[in-house]
């Protein structure tokens, strides 16, 4: 169990700069997932605070001690790697003896913690057969009881559930999240998948072209992205972009006009001045309300999708834009229909060109307490 | 429909009489090496591809002479010697070159790859002269220092082809185990490299097993001359008489061990010549 700090730690493969200026504080016992889209530097992240590659600068600390020179075991990480690496010509007992061993750990103690490894992720059963013999799902276990076993004060995990299918990973997910509370460790997660890291995280680190773009509990970054690729890589489906036109509107934020769906009020600060500014506007295919349209107005609906307990609407704008839209199943439209949209102010986003989101008119904390009825 | 059953009947005559001259090819001149040595010297001319009768004499005329003893205990010597020193220096060589990012790592790959490209003769001289210098002539030593010359650069460049293809991550998690290098070499990619190990191990057996031209060059006399070179040497009665049943049947004794060899390591070897052709 310990805390881990990074301080402006950057990495260069040559003249690529892969990590920039990262500075994290994660406490002791937490669960972090890194996430971010493919090449964004989230494996290298991990590797770094692994000992796996050396930081071309800043600091790593762990427990306070800077780390930086340290080898892996030094650090005391144990780490779960995506294809499981594990040793295939070991038999499981043997895969998860291999570190306690070369810890010269004593062979009672290094009997005892293998079964009681095996035995904390049902691998009871297993424990001489040999990697090849086993289940996807077992391997995956194994991996992870290797990395436990030494009893790590940080586990580290690459993408542990990529290689499982989709019902298994929902499985496993499920018991990374109660290993995480039986064994209190301090654990960092690397994911693509955002739907693992709002799941599992206490907090997600979103990285974006080797820099950290925004940090906060599952719900902040849902509901108060920074940015726009924040507000575009979580939530499925993706949220809505429409660009539109807006004027700073006093203390109540800012009018904004969109084609097809009229003029609103943000609760957004508009620091520009009065003139008229191009924005993006944001908002999550939940806080969109169609409502059926005469003839051709609105938006065309290309496809609708239904789920069961809910139905999506894909439109189009006049423009050619695509949007999404949930609705209540069965959604009382079909494909070719026209409809209008409604959306709440307070649940929309606004960005401006550089991506950033516009900071709310009011304090985070006194938002409206009801939300309109419009809401479905 | 019989036309196409004709066709289908002509074509598996075909395919195995092709079969069968493949054979004729590859095992008649061993074939014709035993039935020569188990012929007696008398009957030696008379060209026949059947034996009437078994004559073992060569048999027992060939290991009784001590030089021929001396030249297999030389061989096994210099055989073995040059396959443990090939593979350690090859395995820890292959670790470098396969797993350890440095400059200039494809250059050290082409230099290993172009020292194998002279043939034996160019080098002959200057390697007598290295041999002499270090005391080596007519000694076990030097056949075995000029055999792993020759032997390393395959050894070098197989085993490392056959590392790379082991996955980082392995590596890795040997390290986040705590694993020297030396550790991660020997018991976890080692096991894993065991075909590639015994291919290339049993190749360079061979080679040191069969070579000729260093053997003759660097060593003296009888008692330090390894299995080719003696049987070369096998001299008959007369100035006019070559003993080819005594050489045939040495022959065929100092094969037998290649032959056992090969079927030991059969399945290995097998397993070690595919096992690149599918990313494992
Ligand atoms: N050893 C390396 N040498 C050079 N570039 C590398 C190396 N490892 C990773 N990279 C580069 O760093 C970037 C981030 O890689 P990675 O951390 O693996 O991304 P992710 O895990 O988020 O998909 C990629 O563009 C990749 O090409
Ligand atoms: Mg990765």
């Amino acid at each position: 169990m310990a805390s881990v700090t990074l301080e402006r730690v950057n990495k260069r493969f040559g003249s690529t700069r892969v990590i920039e200026d990262v500075s994290l504080d994660i406490s002791d016992g937490e669960f972090v997932v890194f996430v971010g889209p493919s090449g964004c530097g989230k494996s290298t992240l991990l590797r770094l605070i692994a000992g796996l590659e050396s930081i071309t600068h800043g600091d790593l600390m762990i427990d306070g001690t800077r780390v930086n020179h340290l080898t892996p075991p030094e650090r005391g990480i144990g780490m779960v790697f995506q294809s499981y690496a594990l040793y295939p010509h070991m038999s499981v007992y043997d895969n998860i003896a291999f570190g306690l061993k070369l810890a010269k750990s004593d062979r009672q103690t290094v009997d005892e913690r293998v079964r009681q490894t095996a035995k904390i992720l049902q691998l009871d059963g297993l424990l001489d057969r040999l990697p090849k013999a086993l289940s996807g799902g077992q391997r995956q276990r194994v991996a992870i009881g290797r990395a436990m076993a030494r009893e790590p004060r940080i586990l580290l995990f690459d993408e542990p559930l990529s290689n499982l299918d989709a019902a298994l990973r929902v499985q496993t997910r499920n018991e990374i999240a109660h290993l995480h509370a039986r064994l209190g460790a301090t654990m960092i997660y690397v994911t693509h998948d955002q739907v693992e890291a709002m799941t599992l995280a206490d907090r997600i680190v979103v990285l974006n072209e080797g820099h950290v773009e925004q940090t906060g509990s599952p719900r902040e970054l849902y509901e108060q992205p920074m940015s726009r690729f924040v507000a575009g890589f979580i939530g499925s489906p993706k949220m809505n972009f429409l660009t539109a036109l807006a004027r700073a509107e006093g203390d109540a934020g800012c009018r904004i006009s969109i084609p097809g769906i009229g003029e609103h009020v943000l609760p957004r600060r508009l620091l520009a001045s009065e003139r008229e500014t191009r924005l993006t506007l944001g908002v999550r295919p939940e806080h969109l309300t169609p409502t059926a349209a005469a003839g051709d107005a609105g938006f065309n609906i290309l496809n609708v999708e239904y789920l069961g307990s809910e139905a999506y609407l894909y439109l189009e704008t006049p423009e050619g834009e695509a949007l999404v839209c949930r609705t209540e199943a069965p959604a009382p439209f079909v494909r070719g229909d026209h409809v209008t949209l409604d959306f709440a102010p307070h649940r929309a986003h606004l960005f401006d060109h550089d991506g950033r989101a516009l900071p709310p008119v009011h304090d985070a904390g006194t938002e409206p307490a009801t939300a309109p009825t419009t809401f479905s | 429909m019989t036309l196409r059953m004709l066709k289908a009947v002509v074509l598996k005559i075909g395919f195995w009489a092709l079969v069968g001259v493949l054979m004729l090819y590859a095992i008649f001149p061993f074939y014709y090496a035993v039935v020569t040595s188990l012929k007696p010297s008398s009957e030696l001319f008379e060209v026949s591809y059947w034996i009437d009768d078994l004559d073992f004499s060569n048999y027992v005329a060939v290991p009784s002479q001590p030089a021929f003893l001396a030249a297999i205990r030389n061989s096994v010597i210099v055989a073995v010697s040059v396959v443990i020193i090939a593979l350690l220096l090859g395995l820890t060589a292959a670790w470098a070159l396969g797993r350890v990012r440095f400059r200039g790592r494809t250059t050290v790959m082409m230099l290993v790859l172009g020292v194998s490209m002279f043939p034996q003769v160019a080098v002959l001289s200057g390697l007598f002269e290295v041999i002499r210098t270090l005391d080596l002539y007519n000694s076990p030593g030097g056949l075995i220092l000029s055999y792993t010359i020759f032997t390393l650069p395959f050894t070098v460049w197989i085993l490392t082809t056959f590392m790379r293809q082991l996955p980082d991550e392995l590596e890795e998690a040997a390290i986040v185990d705590g694993a020297s290098p030396w550790v991660t070499l020997t018991k976890v990619f080692m096991p894993l490299l065991w075909p590639a190990m015994a291919t290339t191990g049993l190749l360079a057996f061979i080679a040191a097993w069969n070579e000729f031209l260093f053997a003759l060059t660097f060593t003296l006399t009888d008692t330090q001359r390894t299995v080719p070179v003696a049987i070369a040497l096998i001299s008959g009665g007369s100035q006019y008489e070559l003993p080819w049943g005594p050489i045939m049947a040495a022959s065929v004794i100092v094969t037998v061990p290649l032959v056992v060899l090969v079927v030991i390591f059969q399945r290995r070897i097998v397993s070690g010549l595919t096992a690149g052709a599918v990313k494992g």
